[in-house]
């Protein structure tokens, strides 16, 4: 697509209005805090996946021999803490979400910009101590914490990380806060809750796990460096503590915490279907339904973490059952990205190419995620590589990719520049490659027997270590090209325009970048969202709407 | 934009009642995180006091009823001073919303300091988990799992009343340069909904942990 | 090519062909929904491609039916599955009334097994075939977690509480074991063998050494710490009888009954005050700190021998009493 140069020179825009680096780092607008928020994610994105490349190259071959066993387990849990705490949880809701959630809904700002930046703040602070406990020679619990393990045996900085995973839970506690005000009160005139985007559905969803979940891990992390630090016994099996009950509370949090790290990539996955197909998502309000049903039962299936702990059978029955259930909206969702594609207009731009590998992979990693939930299959696959390679489909395949998506969509809008075409597409394709090649070896070498956080393993199962740092390799090559290519574009890129993809949704009305406070004048909204046979086709039976068609700058 | 006191609305909201109705919901929304947060100890508190009832009451009657009752009623009390500061608040009244903050500062400091008395007296007796926990009773070892969820619980709910006592320094100093009027007085009324959470955890937190090995007797 | 491409582990139990079944049922659904979804998208992509005169897609069609057709479905597949899997779920949790029992203690990093005859073993584990085999498990440290690739069996092993797994092994040969739960630094070479044997051989390969008689230990240790000045079977006792004990339900002094399986059993000698037997005062000193939990196990085991009711099917595997199955204690 050719990009139409937009008038935005005339005006300030939100990169522009202010100079220097106390404009930034004082900074109350929450499309600027969305920019520190991306430097920040960016900057621990790598240092996790440094980390990984360190446990694929120790695990290309059986014998333990590049790193010690200890290096080994710190270097897993390492990359575990980073990519879930400091990259997965954050980055879509801090740095889209922050960009577009007032954007969409013709807001001037989030309800609360001072608890924004503070958010901004939290989140490094909770970087520093994780930095911290890297100076201190890292941490080797792997990222669940287990206790005893953690509140006992082991001999790394458990207190400085479980205080690190603590903090960043405030951080995405104040996100949260401000994206439900936001969205329950400040939207534009005539935006109703059914003409909202999906990508605010899902943030709105995701924002109520976060609330309800992230405070349940704060108070366990603090237990343990309560019990650690200071004695006291809450799991502690000597004075009579339960350490299967660390496990029911960690995991009251952190299953649903795939949710936070899932939804607002479902929420950018239904934007990208109906730009590129230029149609209304099929079943728009079951696909908003779908979020909420998912936020909900989310919080009832942490148990099917837990088949083989000791947990009564009849609880693992029950969590087993409504794991089936969360899978159906789950399912839902792809069917309705994929009609949405039925009688569409669709082009393959970037983020498109994303957001079709996502729909792949997601449903992968929702497959592998019942056979899971499937409890005669998990005592065999429980705490193997199976699991390891469900998860990153969910998480990488998922998030990561919905992530890249939604940068590659929104980025001519944030920062006013395209990027190349060429070079996106291949890192795109090169990205899903590389992934399947890491992951799907994974499977099979988890279902042949191997756990989890090995650092050396049996020889039978090098075959499948080799392909899979094999397409480690790949992956890291296709996920460090977006860094090159969009730096560049910040500077050589061609101008935008307003609306390059020709998009429905109020973030394509102003300009791009958008000014400070969003809109020169604020919209008011007379139509459904997505509503782009309206102004083309005269027999689609909806009246046509005054004031929308100049859109289609193409 | 309709306003006249624009100086009291931040630039990003349309008028007075979006503003308060923000941050109302925003301050619910606060108080249910951290009523998960309490939560996660109160489960941990079900689970144990289910499994060792016997231990869970006997340990109970360690704590000294006297002053966990006299916590009680100054908390009340509190609560009833911190209604009366944002009614004030409500009528612009600034003199008596400094008198009420006041007073709720002064109860909330009197609640620490009998707080603090009760802590002296768990090490004096060594009922502090850990190395050197002594305890006279049967099962020591599973008591302290009650001493740990003891000073887990009331230590939390202490920095949350530290907190609290900073909130309500701030507010006294708002209240007497006079930046609250009928119709901005938001800070106000989060600061005394968060007050009253505070009070409604102790109102848990006094029976499940001192009155629970009563029947017991001593 | 299939040797240096390995994708399955051997089935060695009798369970194993069960788990197997369901799974490939599993990737056959799987393949086929994506592979439907995939040739779906396909289609689309080429067909509905954006050209000069079709610039924007149709509008929307009425989608009720399609939604609830497209919910149903996957919810009778899944539903259907959890039945399934569920049943092989509990043929894998609960062990047969037959099997017979081996104790397993896991610490960092090693496994030491013991067999019915006091036989002991490290990081091995010699079993026959056609005979359903009980591993009941504790840990000495942290949690450690057995798995048996070839037997598609796991548990985890706790500190504090004993778990069991269970096997039935059907084809001789010689299998990993490993520690699937994190336990620290050497958590990937804590494993061994599980070596499976015919009948005769395991006899003869039981015969081959002289073993320390865990009855006989469990005995020793029930008299030279004295548990007998107490527990004998004579009327004036200060601790309850222990002959049938095992398997009972007993009676609290909270009022409360309490079934009386291995883990109570264990609790009883480490905490004799945490559950306490209704009539009797809580004279009993603990004996935390004093007794391994190797020598637990023989205890416990010579305090079973003592005579049970049903014994052998007491304590229903992985239900010994998470927090959410809170045990009745009290």
């Amino acid at each position: 697509m050719s990009t139409t140069a937009g008038h935005a020179a005339g005006g300030s825009n939100y990169l522009t209005a202010e100079h220097g680096l106390k404009s930034w780092l004082l900074t109350k607008d929450h499309k600027r805090i969305a920019v520190l928020y991306l430097i920040s994610v960016s900057f621990f994105f790598m240092l996790g996946g440094l980390f990984a490349s360190l446990v694929r190259a120790e695990l290309l071959t059986p014998a333990g021999d590049l790193l010690s066993a200890d290096s080994y387990n710190r270097a897993f849990t390492m990359h575990g803490v980073i990519m879930v705490f400091f990259f997965l949880i954050p980055a879509i809701p801090a740095v889209l979400g922050n960009f577009l959630v007032p954007v969409m809904i013709g807001a001037k700002d989030l309800a609360f910009p001072r608890i924004n930046l503070l958010s901004w703040y939290v989140y490094n602070l909770a970087g520093l101590l994780g930095v911290w406990v890297l100076l201190q020679g890292g941490v080797d619990t792997g990222w669940t914490f287990y206790t005893p393990y953690s509140s006992v045996y082991s001999n790394t900085a458990v207190i400085p990380a479980a205080m690190a995973g603590f903090v960043a839970g405030f951080s995405s506690i104040l996100t949260a806060l401000n994206f439900v005000v936001t969205i329950h009160r400040m939207r534009a005139p005539g935006l109703t809750w059914f003409r909202l985007p999906l990508f605010i559905w899902s943030h709105y969803a995701t924002s109520l796990i976060i609330l309800l979940g992230t405070p349940v891990l704060a108070i366990t992390l603090l237990a343990l460096v309560l019990e650690r630090g200071f004695g006291l016994g809450i799991f502690d099996p000597a004075m009579g503590g339960d350490p299967v009950l660390f496990q029911h509370l960690f995991w009251f949090y952190s299953h649903p915490a795939v949710y936070i790290m899932i939804l607002p990539a479902m929420g950018i996955q239904s934007e990208l279907v109906a730009a590129f197909a230029r149609k209304r998502v099929f079943g728009y309000p079951v696909v908003a339904f779908a979020s909420l049903a998912i936020a909900i039962l989310g919080f009832l299936v942490w148990g099917h973490h837990m088949f083989t702990s000791s947990q009564s059978v009849y609880a693992s029955t029950v969590f087993s059952v409504l794991t089936m259930l969360v899978a159906v909206p789950s399912a839902v969702k792809v069917f309705n990205w994929t009609a949405t594609l039925h009688e569409g207009s669709i082009s393959y731009e970037t983020p498109m190419l994303y957001a079709l590998g996502f729909i792949g992979l997601f449903t992968i990693g929702g497959l592998t995620g019942v056979m899971l939930g499937t409890m005669g299959i998990d005592l065999h696959v429980h705490d193997t590589y199976f699991v390891v390679a469900h998860f990153h489909y969910v998480m990488v395949g998922g998030t990561i990719l919905g992530y890249l998506g939604g940068l590659h969509y929104w980025w001519p809008k944030m920062f006013g520049r395209m990027y190349n075409q060429f070079w996106s597409r291949i890192a795109a394709i090169v990205v899903f490659i590389g992934f399947n090649l890491t992951f799907l070896p994974q499977f099979v070498v988890g279902y042949l027997g191997m756990p989890r956080r090995y650092w050396s393993y049996p020889a039978e199962f090098q075959i499948w270590n080799v392909l899979s740092t094999a397409g480690a390799t790949v992956l890291g090559l296709g996920l460090a090209l977006p860094l090159v290519y969009l730096l560049m574009s910040l500077k050589n890129g061609a101008l935008a325009g307003n609306n390059p993809w020709g998009a429905k949704g109020l973030e394509w009305e102003t300009t791009s970048p958008p000014p400070t406070f969003n809109f020169d004048t604020p919209p008011v909204v007379t139509e459904e969202a997505y509503a782009y046979a309206d102004s083309h086709l005269v027999e689609a039976g909806h009246s046509d709407k005054k004031g929308k068609k100049e859109l289609h700058g193409v | 934009m309709s306003d006249h006191s624009s100086s009291t609305l931040a630039h990003h909201f349309d008028s007075h009642e979006q503003q308060r109705e923000a941050s109302t919901v925003g301050m619910w929304a606060f108080l249910v995180t951290e009523i998960m947060f309490f939560g996660g100890l109160f489960l941990a508190y079900v689970l144990y006091r289910s499994r060792y009832p016997q231990t869970f009451a006997d340990a109970s009657n360690h704590l000294n009823v006297i002053w966990g009752g006299v916590n009680t009623v100054v908390l009340i009390a509190s609560s009833l001073t911190m209604a009366l500061a944002v009614r004030a608040a409500q009528l612009a009244n600034r003199k008596t919303i400094v008198l009420m903050l006041i007073l709720t500062l002064v109860l909330g400091c009197v609640f620490l300091g009998i707080k603090a008395v009760e802590y002296k007296e768990k090490f004096d007796h060594h009922l502090v988990p850990g190395k050197n926990f002594q305890y006279d009773g049967a099962n020591g070892q599973k008591a302290q799992i009650f001493f740990s969820l003891y000073f887990a619980m009331t230590g939390l709910h202490a920095v949350h009343m530290v907190i609290g006592a900073g909130l309500l320094i701030w507010m006294i100093v708002l209240a007497h340069k006079g930046v609250f009027t009928a119709e901005y007085h938001n800070h106000i009324e989060n600061v005394g909904l968060y007050w009253h959470f505070v009070d409604i955890v102790w109102i848990f937190l006094f029976p499940l942990l001192y009155l629970l090995g009563f029947h017991v007797g001593h | 090519m299939v040797e240096s491409f390995p994708m399955f582990p051997p089935q060695a139990s009798t369970v194993a062909s069960e788990v197997d079944a369901l799974y490939w049922t599993w990737i056959a659904i799987s393949a086929v929904s994506s592979l439907l979804i995939a040739l779906a998208v396909a289609f689309f992509l080429v067909r509905y491609r954006r050209t000069p005169e079709h610039q924007t897609g149709h509008p929307e069609r009425a989608a009720g039916m399609l939604e609830v057709i497209w919910s149903v479905i996957p919810l009778v597949i899944c539903l259907g599955m959890f039945v399934w899997g569920t049943k092989v779920f509990f043929d894998l949790a609960r062990p047969p009334a037959n099997a017979v029992e081996y104790w397993a203690t896991g610490k960092q990093w090693m496994w030491k097994f013991q067999h019915p005859n006091g036989r002991r073993e490290i990081n091995e584990l010699h079993v026959p075939t056609g005979q359903p085999i009980k591993l009941t498990m504790i840990s000495e440290d942290t949690i450690h977690s057995m798995f048996v690739p070839a037997f598609r069996v796991k548990s985890d092993v706790l500190p504090g509480r004993y778990t069991t797994v269970w096997f039935e092994p059907t084809k001789p040969g010689k299998y990993h074991m490993f520690c699937a739960e994190y336990c620290g630094t050497e958590h990937s070479l804590m494993g061994g063998s599980i070596y499976v044997m015919e009948p005769a051989e395991y006899a003869a390969w039981l015969a081959g050494e002289v073993p320390g008689q865990p009855r006989a230990t469990g005995q020793e240790l029930f008299t030279s710490l004295a548990c007998v000045t107490c527990h004998d079977a004579g009327d004036q006792q200060r601790g309850p009888s222990l002959t049938g004990v095992f398997g009972s339900e007993v009676k609290l002094a909270t009022g409360s009954t309490v079934l009386a399986d291995e883990s109570y059993l264990r609790e009883s000698i480490l905490t004799p005050a945490a559950k306490l037997v209704e009539g009797y005062d809580p004279l009993m000193p603990t004996y935390q700190g004093q007794v391994t939990e190797e020598q637990l196990m023989s205890l416990v085991d010579y305090i079973k021998s003592l005579g049970g009711q049903k014994a052998a099917s007491a304590a229903p595997a992985a239900s010994s009493g998470g927090p959410v199955a809170a045990s009745t204690g009290g």
